[in-house]
């Protein structure tokens, strides 16, 4: 195939095609989720939302059981929910390849922390491989399914942001594998995991990992570009990207294969140096393991643990030379944070909240800018699903009058990944807590995602679809509740209502999101403001709809303007509105 | 410049189609024999906050990110967000702007001003900037959508590439049944980024 530009997610879906993987599963998460969504070109493959990682592994696992090869894919936190079986797999091993990426957010452009998923590799003792561009995804996936069949072990391939989402040229290779067909395999001794078995797998295990360090050290995706006979740099990813920028005269030992470590190829690298540097992003991983083996290397004593490297750090850090600048600003500019969208469902729930004073544990998903100014109504947010068991943590504990402040809110996608085992906590041990589901109809903030409530799969057929209300019920909360969120009244006094009662209970708020991708959404006329009525009373402004702009030149005091361009016409600025400012424009 | 790398930094707000035009962009590079790198950031569906697009190009490239202050062209689609991203331009360096403003959160709400006479400040810095009036030439050209691709025509004047490899990446790029109408803004933008040199 023709040269062509990709992301390093759509090159990892092609090496995937190319590597003749039979099952793709996926809980989408930034930067991880175009993978799946680049993998459905691909007919012969059998690609799917799970509702949450652990899940998307598990059956990745047994695909790989039957003899398939299987590409589960995840961001760095959904690694934590995928922990469990991950380690015991790492025992097991594989049948057909399995390979776990794993996309790292260095900088949390989109993340709740900035984990470095290489420890999970060492912790579980999985070899990683770590692409430094496209063309490099591309071809470490297929390597990577190489290697697990080889070596009898799940790969992690592991990218950063800066590799997900960057794009450079890729060469497809035409030489692409057929899925291989499923079949039964009984071996007792490898896929039972029990204790008699597990601890001579233990042993496997160990043995596997010191034969592929061997391995690693004759293999070309480690490579060593000659350079400066005194200036070693040691590094990978996109680290070494930045590393070439800056320090072009350098020798470079680029390592393709990041766990476990070519020690015997480091050691010959290493030892011809005066200055050694690792240049690596966020922890001291590959420094600290050269270091161990006695060699005085420089590192994270010159770069930062926090955020992500670029050229400039590097060359800030590495060379002491100063940033640059022929233009700096003297005043402060205002910022630009990311908004809901005009319309959306959401806001009037936060809204309503702001006003009850709610003291609300939210969750992970675009309802997170309900933190934002002016709605300003987020009070903790930990992880995926865990609003609702933080709800019940704090009910139990409160004061009967504090208590009835609490409220659990959480999106649709989110309550079905993990949120429901918290919901299931919550009515098994009587915590008198609120939970609102914001259902949408989708998975929002990664992209307007499928997922088992929304009645569609990955590639767009319909399937069956969750019903959230029999689901509580069936739970064993008694008092669930459906509500249009764009009934700003009824909505507040029903969220007021359930507050106050003691015990559990769930308020469904129903409408889909503004960006939908399926054409369920109704066409409403935009709003404008009436000059003559509008008080400068600014309560619309409490809305934060990007629609709506404060113009202080207008009418006598200052006047409220809507933007038709962006308005949607959903009308919850003309019932916050008490002087009826707000009208409907004829069309 | 570092090795012959080339750097422009696309910026605007999100859901004005910066992406799409650094895609673009990205494509006629590949076509005029580059080695290309384009890296940005799109975690968060949700639109209106601000978006940064790096798109690199020479005989090879390595970083995908552009170092500060080493950006040569500047691309913007509207003007507090061309003004926030100055800083990464180098010396000489060049801006493309839209002449259009969106108020930001803080400025819609009455807390902020909106700084006042960008334009200006912006050619002072870097005189051989221009003022592109994209929306005024996309109506022009039959579609406000096509504001990026007015853009693009302008951008265009600056950069030595076949005027034919451009209609190659827009044919490429453009769902078919807009064509017509994006050249017609590609034209558009070329023209007038041209007179104003002339
Ligand atoms: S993408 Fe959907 S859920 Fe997210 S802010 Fe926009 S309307 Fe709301
Ligand atoms: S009707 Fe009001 S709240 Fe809804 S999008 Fe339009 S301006 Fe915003």
């Amino acid at each position: 195939m023709e040269k062509t530009i990709l992301s390093g997610n759509e090159a990892i879906a092609r090496g995937a095609y190319e590597a003749g993987v039979g099952v793709a599963s996926a809980y989408p998460g930034t930067p991880s989720t175009e993978i799946l969504e680049n993998i459905i070109r691909y007919p012969s493959i059998d690609a799917s939302w799970a509702p949450n990682e652990k899940v998307a592994l598990e059956v990745g696992i047994g695909a790989s059981f039957g003899g398939v090869r299987a590409l589960v894919t995840m961001k760095h936190v959904g690694v934590n929910v995928a922990a469990d079986p991950l380690f015991t797999l790492s025992y097991s091993g594989v049948r057909g390849g399995l390979v776990l990426v794993v996309a790292d957010d260095p900088e949390l452009h989109s993340s709740q922390n900035e984990q470095d998923s290489r420890h999970y590799a060492r912790f579980a003792k999985v070899p990683m491989f770590e692409p430094s561009d496209s063309e490099e995804a591309r071809l470490f996936t297929r390597l990577a399914f190489e290697a697990s069949e080889r070596f009898d072990t799940p790969v992690m391939l592991r990218t950063t942001t800066r590799i997900s989402h960057s794009k450079s040229i890729v060469h497809p290779d035409d030489n692409v594998l057929k899925p291989a067909k499923a079949d039964l395999h009984r071996d007792p001794a490898k896929f039972v995991m029990l204790p008699g078995n597990a601890r001579k797998r233990h042993y496997f295990v160990e043995q596997r990992l010191k034969d592929m360090a061997q391995w690693s050290c004759e293999q070309d995706f480690n490579r060593i570009e000659e350079g400066s006979d005194k200036v070693g740099v040691i590094t990978s990813g996109i680290a070494y990207q930045h590393a070439k920028e800056v320090l072009p005269e350098a020798s470079v030992l680029k390592l393709g294969l990041i766990h476990p470590l070519p020690k015997d190829l480091i050691r010959q690298f290493a030892k011809r140096f005066e200055t050694l540097y690792v240049i690596e992003e966020l922890d001291p991983f590959i420094e600290e393991q050269v270091r161990a083996m006695g060699f005085a290397v420089h590192g994270k004593d010159k770069l930062s643990v926090c955020g992500e490297l670029t050229p400039g750090r590097v060359a800030e850090g590495i060379l002491g030379q100063p940033i640059p600048h022929a233009f700096e600003h003297k005043e402060e500019l205002p910022q630009r944070p990311p908004n809901m969208c005009p319309g959306c469902p959401h806001r009037g729930v936060f809204h309503a909240l702001n006003r009850l004073k709610a003291y609300v544990t939210g969750d992970i998903g675009c309802y997170t800018l309900g933190f934002m100014p002016p709605l300003s109504a987020m009070d903790t947010c930990i992880c995926m699903g865990a609003s609702i068991g933080n709800a019940s943590g704090l009910a139990r504990v409160l004061s009967e009058e504090q208590r009835q402040q609490v409220v659990g809110v959480i999106g649709d996608s989110t309550f079905l990944h993990t949120g429901v085992n918290g919901l299931m906590e919550m009515v098994y041990n009587d915590a008198a807590a609120t939970v609102i589901i914001l259902d949408n109809s989708t998975t929002g903030m990664t992209g307007r995602q499928d997922h088992p409530g929304t009645g569609y799969k990955l590639k767009g057929d319909t399937a069956h679809k969750v019903d959230l209300v029999g689901l509580c019920r069936s739970i064993g909360v008694e008092h669930v509740h459906v509500i249009d969120p764009y009934e700003m009244d009824a909505t507040r006094d029903l969220i007021k209502r359930e507050m106050a009662r003691p015990a559990v209970s769930v308020i469904i708020t129903q409408r889909p999101c503004m960006l939908h991708k399926r054409d369920i959404l109704e066409k409403r006329p935009p709003l404008f403001v009436d000059a003559d009525k509008c008080t400068a009373c600014k309560a619309c402004l409490s809305l934060g709809c990007p629609a709506i702009k404060w113009n202080p030149k207008g009418g006598a005091k200052g006047l409220a303007e809507v933007d038709k361009m962006l308005c949607v016409g959903c009308g919850v600025c003309q019932q916050v509105c008490k002087f009826g400012a707000f009208g409907v424009c004829d069309e | 410049m570092s090795n012959g790398v080339q750097n422009i930094l696309l910026v605007g707000v999100g859901g004005q189609g910066t992406l799409l035009a650094s895609e673009i962009l990205s494509e006629v590079l590949m076509l005029s024999g580059y080695d290309v790198k384009k890296a940005e950031v799109h975690g968060m569906a949700q639109r209106g906050g601000s978006v940064v697009s790096h798109v690199r190009f020479g005989s090879k490239v390595y970083s995908p990110i552009i170092p500060e202050g080493q950006a040569d062209i500047l691309f913007g689609f509207e003007l507090l967000e061309t003004y926030r991203y100055l800083p990464l331009l180098k010396k000489d360096g060049q801006v493309v702007v839209n002449d259009f403003e969106i108020a930001p959160p803080g400025v819609a709400l009455g807390k902020q001003e909106y700084p006042a006479d960008i334009a200006a400040h912006i050619k002072e810095t870097f005189p051989r900037s221009c003022v592109v009036e994209g929306i005024v030439l996309a109506k022009e050209a039959g579609n406000m959508r096509t504001v990026n691709t007015v853009l693009l025509g302008s951008l265009s004047t600056m950069m030595d590439i076949d005027q034919g490899l451009w209609y190659q990446a827009l044919t490429n790029m453009v769902p078919q049944r807009f064509l017509e109408e994006n050249i017609r803004a590609f034209e558009l933008g070329r023209q007038a980024q041209r007179s104003r040199s002339d």
